[in-house]
């Protein structure tokens, strides 16, 4: 079937018709994929109701926004932002390193070329649920049962970082090099020191990169949790945004903004340095 | 090498050298301070009472959840779809903006380094921004509601598409580029012939990937007015109606499975 097809375009090239390969070979499958995304995208949007009174009338509150990025007001609110940053920032800090912490375990664990099956099993399903759920739902519960304020969200970004870290750290585990694993066992090495020796040097630039990378999304959900009153430098915003105040809510979008821009240099940094 | 004396005179060997290890020392003890300040201004922060009543709290809302209410199911089809809905066209409106970003960001297709520049903080600031916030503030804007939602869906994936195109655009051989120019092809027809055929697998791949994302943080946006599934959880929290709550939790659950294998199905045909 497709040597035909290949003749043929070879024959009408000769003849100067030439048409580039499509991406899909099967032109029934092209042409059905194409028909589904027609008929949802008209079943969708015929779904989706617009109040467009509504959207004429923000538009002037849109023109405001635009309108305090270019003069953000960082002065009235001072004191609140600067809480608010700090509390996002330590809350940052200490959920990286405790989840970092807790991870290991939990990805030697979850590692089938070191682990029992059992084990392999629980740490899986920690790993399962941790990932499926967004932070601000963990959030939601952590802060029910905490009570409001930057525990309960130091306690949601490191379950969420469990989950990330634990999944890549395994992962990379069960891809290491075994001969360097047979070697360290063969000199009558004990669990501990086969670890220690033969697969915590091989994971160790990784795993500082992977914590660095985590410290920069921890930061960036750690102002989205104060939301729900998790802590942190959202709540800030949130309240900014409810009383319109846009200056203070560009003055906060601005600060986050530069703040992961230099974490993610830093961490770029690191991992280069760590390689 | 490393090696001390033993007062016998006679050598040992060292892993790391003194000024390695006072170093390490120093790097450590910074780190550690930094850590306990940093506990210390959380743990002030912190009403202990309440965490000390958290396992009675915990216990008490699994009692709440427990038999969940299942016919409140029957509800959650509608802002189901608008789930999807806001995911799906949000992904593919991102897509479409991020696109041409891509291209002005790399480095071998990008007509001008300031326009290069440009189109960077583009995708570092869509990046920076979760997309709560974006549905924040264009709650704000547009008014609540599942449009919201789309658009920032939208504005939040054109960072994570844009970032991973670039990249991949930069990594394209360039001899294709080459033959391509050497018949007089012009910009746009090299782009056209030489570029995007070599692209096209990683755009698909990465535009299932952030599909698979947005269908996890659409579920969520609600929560600030946005639209769909999270618009009746944040109503059954608020009614403190938690038995619909587990309901809510089952079908998110259960959609961010499904979807997870859809994408990764589909990502491993085309890669």
């Amino acid at each position: 079937m497709s040597s035909t097809n290949s003749l043929a375009r070879q024959q009408a090239a000769r003849e100067g018709h030439w048409r580039r390969l499509p991406l899909i070979d099967n032109p029934r499958v092209r042409w059905g994929l194409v028909l589904g995304a027609m008929v949802y995208l008209v079943l969708a949007l015929a779904s989706v109701e617009v109040n467009w009174a509504r959207v004429a009338e923000g538009a002037g509150r849109a023109l405001n926004f635009l309108g305090a990025f270019l003069q953000p007001d960082f002065v009235s609110r001072q004191s609140d932002i600067i809480a608010g940053l700090l509390e996002s920032l330590t809350m940052t800090l200490t959920s990286t390193v405790i989840g970092v912490l807790l991870a290991i375990p939990v990805g030697l664990g979850a590692a089938r070329n070191i682990s029992p099956l059992p084990i392999y099993a629980v740490c899986r399903a920690i790993i399962a649920v941790s990932r499926t759920f967004q932070e601000i739902i963990i959030a939601i519960l952590f802060v029910v049962m905490f009570g409001f304020g930057p525990f309960a969200g130091m306690l949601t970004l490191a379950f969420a970082t469990i989950g990330f870290m634990a999944k890549l750290l395994a992962e990379d585990i069960e891809d290491l090099d075994w001969r360097q694993v047979e070697a360290v066992r063969a000199t009558g090495a004990s669990w501990w020191q086969t670890m220690n020796h033969a697969i915590q040097p091989q994971v160790m630039p990784r795993l500082i990169g992977l914590s660095m990378y985590r410290l920069d999304i921890n930061f960036r959900e750690s102002s989205v949790i104060g939301i729900v009153g998790a802590g942190g430098i959202g709540a800030t915003l949130n309240t900014s945004l409810s009383r319109y105040e846009y200056g203070t809510s560009a003055a906060i979008l601005l600060i986050i903004i530069a703040i992961v821009l230099m974490s993610e240099y830093a961490s770029s940094y690191v991992r280069r340095w760590t390689q | 090498m490393p090696v001390s004396t033993s007062p016998q005179g006679a050598p040992l060997w060292q892993r790391r050298t003194t000024r390695a290890q006072w170093l390490q020392f120093a790097a450590w003890l910074l780190g550690i301070s930094l850590f306990l300040l940093c506990w210390k201004v959380i743990s002030d922060n912190t009403m202990w009472v309440f965490v000390e009543d958290a396992g009675r709290q915990g216990s008490d809302l699994i009692s709440r959840m427990m038999p969940p209410r299942w016919e409140y199911a029957n509800v959650l089809w509608k802002p189901m779809w608008d789930t999807l809905n806001i995911a799906t066209l949000g992904t593919a409106l991102g897509i479409v903006m991020a696109f041409p970003v891509a291209f002005l960001a790399a480095r071998n297709t990008t007509p001008h380094p300031l326009i290069r520049s440009l189109a960077l903080t583009i995708i570092v600031s869509s990046r920076s921004i979760n997309s709560l916030i974006w549905a924040m503030l264009l709650v704000t804007i547009l008014g609540p509601g599942v449009l919201a939602g789309i658009i920032a869906i939208a504005l939040r994936s054109i960072g994570f598409v844009g970032k991973l195109l670039y990249e991949a655009i930069e990594e394209i051989h360039p001899t294709p580029v080459e033959a391509i120019s050497a018949t007089g092809a012009s910009r746009l027809q090299v782009m056209n012939y030489a570029v995007l055929p070599q692209v096209m697998p990683a755009f698909a791949g990465i535009s299932m990937y952030r599909w698979d994302i947005n269908i996890r943080e659409s579920t969520v946006l609600g929560l600030v007015g946005a639209g769909g599934i999270g618009l009746q959880l944040n109503a059954s929290i608020n009614s403190l109606a938690w038995n619909q709550v587990s309901v809510i939790f089952v079908m998110i659950f259960a959609t961010v499975l499904v979807s997870e294998w859809v994408s990764a199905r589909v990502r491993h045909a085309i890669i």
